[in-house]
């Protein structure tokens, strides 16, 4: 069905990059202007994906290319200051907000941070002297796949703003970053291309927190999306730099959410992946993982929660490129309703990765009869001194803790919400920053709360504590 | 006043298999019974089925807790009106901690009857006092509910969850069961501290080397879905002598010991 399709829709982002490329952010920086077509051509030349791509098998993208989307205008989308209040956490540092992709000065502020290390707007920095031969000249563009996804070279074509993030050498950022992307959907529906560019040096450490939301966007089911939002990071982390990256994604159900964060790690660099997936109508997450440098490890952690029609894919690849390099991707999928998840989780060892040490787990919980997880794990062995591990499993809540809980006095209901919140509650234990822990806590309760259909006033206090050994409630 | 458990001819069945077939049983306050039979007999469907589980259809009889249809309640009504069970296999829940369930179990109870929830003052000195009278290690309380703990420690942890609760009436399934000599005596003096004129307790179990420490006032002998003998404790050590062998026909309790 994309294919035929296709041909109109091309025709579609054709005319809208002729009019964006030559008034965009750094358009008269020539390597930019060469990504920028390079990808658009890449785009023309695959379209979108359909269901016969491995790559897509389990979801189709139809319902985005058969939208006419449009750009949204410059200073599009109302956001108040007192409407943001409801969505900012207490810890954060530099707060910056995008309102549909673009960077709302007015409603960031970036507060103190240590010498030499740039925390702001993407379009701003690609206007600044420094874009001809930086650190944004030498690495945006430079990981994300483009070759391999369209959307990603979408992505680049349309990339403008977005957060760009420098950490010089041995900078420590103490307090965690928190982007907000907010979607404001207008009459026609519309799209954006968020990009990131986040780049740790040598021994640098950073939290960062990318959160996507909408300001309403909810359509009822079928009435199709009022916005589509691709965004793409690129997060290069130098030799023994710790970086920790948290992506929550909580949009409304008229909501097409794709993302994709390219990790590049030196040697001896230790990242942390986490993704918060608690809501749109069609979400697909990618997460790719390069361990370039010896010594590197990686930790893919994610929690995924889907009711209603809901749609929600994780696509993980994780490349061993050096020896001696650990990784760890657990993801967690909790899907209710007539909701579909999918887990593809691949890991490639090359050639020269010996001593790797890799593993996968995937498990899902199916809280309804209509619910469908499709869950794929592949190993790629090139090296023959290695551990990697991978296995998944598929469930429904413990009818026997059930009992054991009701038998104590514990409602059912109280009981089902306990035991949810006890297997979201391992993904969200593998949060170190503790602010950042405790945002995306609040959510999943509430995410959680959704899915039992709990009433608002029941959510009682004392179910912050029920994780065990939580150092954050001592 | 009438009786805090009554069992009128009880028939249960699990997929079409009748596993209790006419079980009568009286209980009063202050009393201590043991129900014993050999595997199979539905010693622990008896004790489940009590405590609600919903996987047995009950096809005939009735049950009065607290002159009350106990068989109409749900599990966690039941434990509203002072029920607990010891469950034979104390089931395992990951990311849960065993502190906050045990408060949360306490606290759902009083909310149920209209009492106000504990608060820490009084929830951790009283856990401190009973987890001392079970020696059980502090630790086990910041861990997941029964997660990795060993086939000791669980028991200990239903009898601990059994001494905060302060059921009216407890329900142990086998909790004898792969306890070692010094654990079963610090479960028997757990529950033997719980004994009380208001108090009743069912003491389920195969073999009869817990009754040396729980001394109950009466023995049952379950054979085959029905209640073939009861007596008083020395029919326990009867039972150590001769074994379930003789009591595989079903026997009045009025006909005495003869077989």
């Amino acid at each position: 069905m994309g294919v035929s399709t296709a041909a109109s829709a091309i025709d579609i982002y054709r005319e809208l990059f002729a009019e964006f490329e030559p008034r965009a952010a750094g358009c008269r920086l020539p390597w930019l202007r060469q990504l920028r077509h390079g990808a658009f051509a890449r785009f023309q030349e695959q379209g979108f994906p359909t269901t016969h791509d491995e790559d897509w098998r389990f979801t189709s993208v139809a319902a985005v290319a058969n939208t006419t989307f449009r750009l949204p205008l410059a200073g599009e989308g109302d956001l108040s200051a007192a409407q943001l209040r409801q969505w900012q956490w207490e810890g954060a540092g530099a707060r910056l907000v995008f309102v549909n992709g673009r960077y709302a000065a007015e409603l960031s502020s970036t507060g103190p941070l240590p010498a030499g290390v740039v925390v702001g707007s993407l379009a701003e920095a690609l206007e600044a002297p420094e874009a001809a031969t930086g650190a944004l000249a030498q690495h945006l563009g430079r990981w994300a796949d483009e070759r391999r996804d369209s959307f990603c070279a979408l992505n680049t074509a349309f990339a403008e703003d977005g957060v760009f993030v420098y950490v010089p050498r041995g900078k420590v950022v103490e307090a965690p970053v928190s982007l907000l992307f907010v979607i404001v959907p207008g009459s026609q529906p519309a799209m954006s291309h968020p990009r990131n560019l986040i780049v740790v040096e040598e021994q640098g450490q950073l939290a960062i927190v990318e959160e996507y939301l909408s300001l309403g966007g909810d359509t009822g089911a079928g009435v199709g999306l009022c916005a589509f939002s691709n965004a793409v990071t690129e997060l290069a982390a130098g030799a023994q730099s710790v970086v920790s990256h948290c992506r929550i994604e909580r949009s409304q159900p008229g909501i097409c959410n794709l993302s994709t964060l390219r990790l590049e790690q030196a040697r001896g660099a230790s990242v942390a992946s986490h993704a918060l997936l608690l809501g749109g109508a069609l979400v697909r997450n990618n997460v790719h993982a390069v361990l370039a440098g010896e010594g590197g490890d990686c930790l893919i952690n994610g929690l995924f929660l889907g009711r209603g029609v809901e749609h929600v894919d994780n696509f993980m690849l994780v490349e061993h490129a050096s020896p001696h390099c650990a990784s760890r991707q657990f993801y967690n999928g909790l899907l209710d309703d007539c909701a579909r998840g999918v887990y593809h989780g691949r890991i490639v060892v090359h050639k020269d990765a010996q001593k790797t040490d890799a593993k996968q787990t995937n498990r899902n919980l199916l809280l309804s009869d209509d619910a469908q997880i499709d869950t794929k794990p592949q190993l790629e062995i090139h090296a023959d001194d290695v551990k990697c591990t991978h296995g998944a499993t598929i469930g429904q809540l413990d009818e026997e803790a059930l009992f054991y809980m009701r038998s104590r006095g514990i409602a059912e209901a109280a009981a089902r919400r306990l035991l949810l919140l006890a297997f979201a509650g391992e993904s969200l234990g593998r949060i170190r920053e503790a602010p950042v822990r405790e945002h995306a806590s609040r959510l999943v309760r509430q995410a959680v709360l959704r899915i039992t259909g709990g009433a608002k006033g029941e959510e009682a206090g004392h179910e912050n504590e029920f994780a065990p050994g939580d150092p954050a409630q001592t | 006043m009438g009786a805090l458990l009554e069992i009128e001819n009880l028939h249960a069945s699990v997929d079409g298999h009748e596993i209790l077939k006419g079980v009568t049983l009286r209980v009063n306050a202050g009393e201590v019974h043991s129900v014993m039979g050999p595997n199979g007999s539905g010693k622990s469907t008896l004790a489940q089925v009590l405590a609600r589980r919903d996987t047995y259809a009950i096809t005939a009889g009735a049950v009065r807790f607290r002159g009350k249809d106990l068989l109409a309640m749900k599990p966690e009504e039941a434990a509203w009106e002072g029920l607990f069970l010891a469950f034979q296999y104390p089931v395992e829940i990951p990311g849960v901690s065993n502190v906050s369930f045990v408060r949360a179990s306490m606290n759902a109870i009083r909310k149920a009857c209209g009492q106000p929830e504990a608060t820490s003052l009084e929830f951790v000195p009283r856990l401190r006092e009973k987890m001392e009278l079970l020696g059980m290690e502090t630790g086990l309380m910041e861990r997941s509910v029964n997660d990795g703990f060993s086939g000791g420690e669980k028991k200990r942890n239903e009898i601990l969850q059994m001494a905060v609760l302060e059921p009216t009436l407890a329900i142990l399934d086998e909790t004898d069961s792969g306890l070692d000599i010094d654990a079963m005596k610090t479960v028997a003096k757990g529950v033997n501290a719980m004994r009380s004129p208001e108090r009743a307790i069912i003491v389920v179990t195969h073999y009869q080397r817990l009754l040396n420490y729980i001394v109950p006032d009466f023995v049952h002998v379950l054979v085959d879905g029905r209640i073939a003998r009861s007596g008083g404790p020395e029919l326990a050590l009867e039972l150590e002598e001769s074994g379930y062998g003789a009591m595989e026909e079903p026997v009045p309790p009025a006909a005495g010991a003869a077989s």
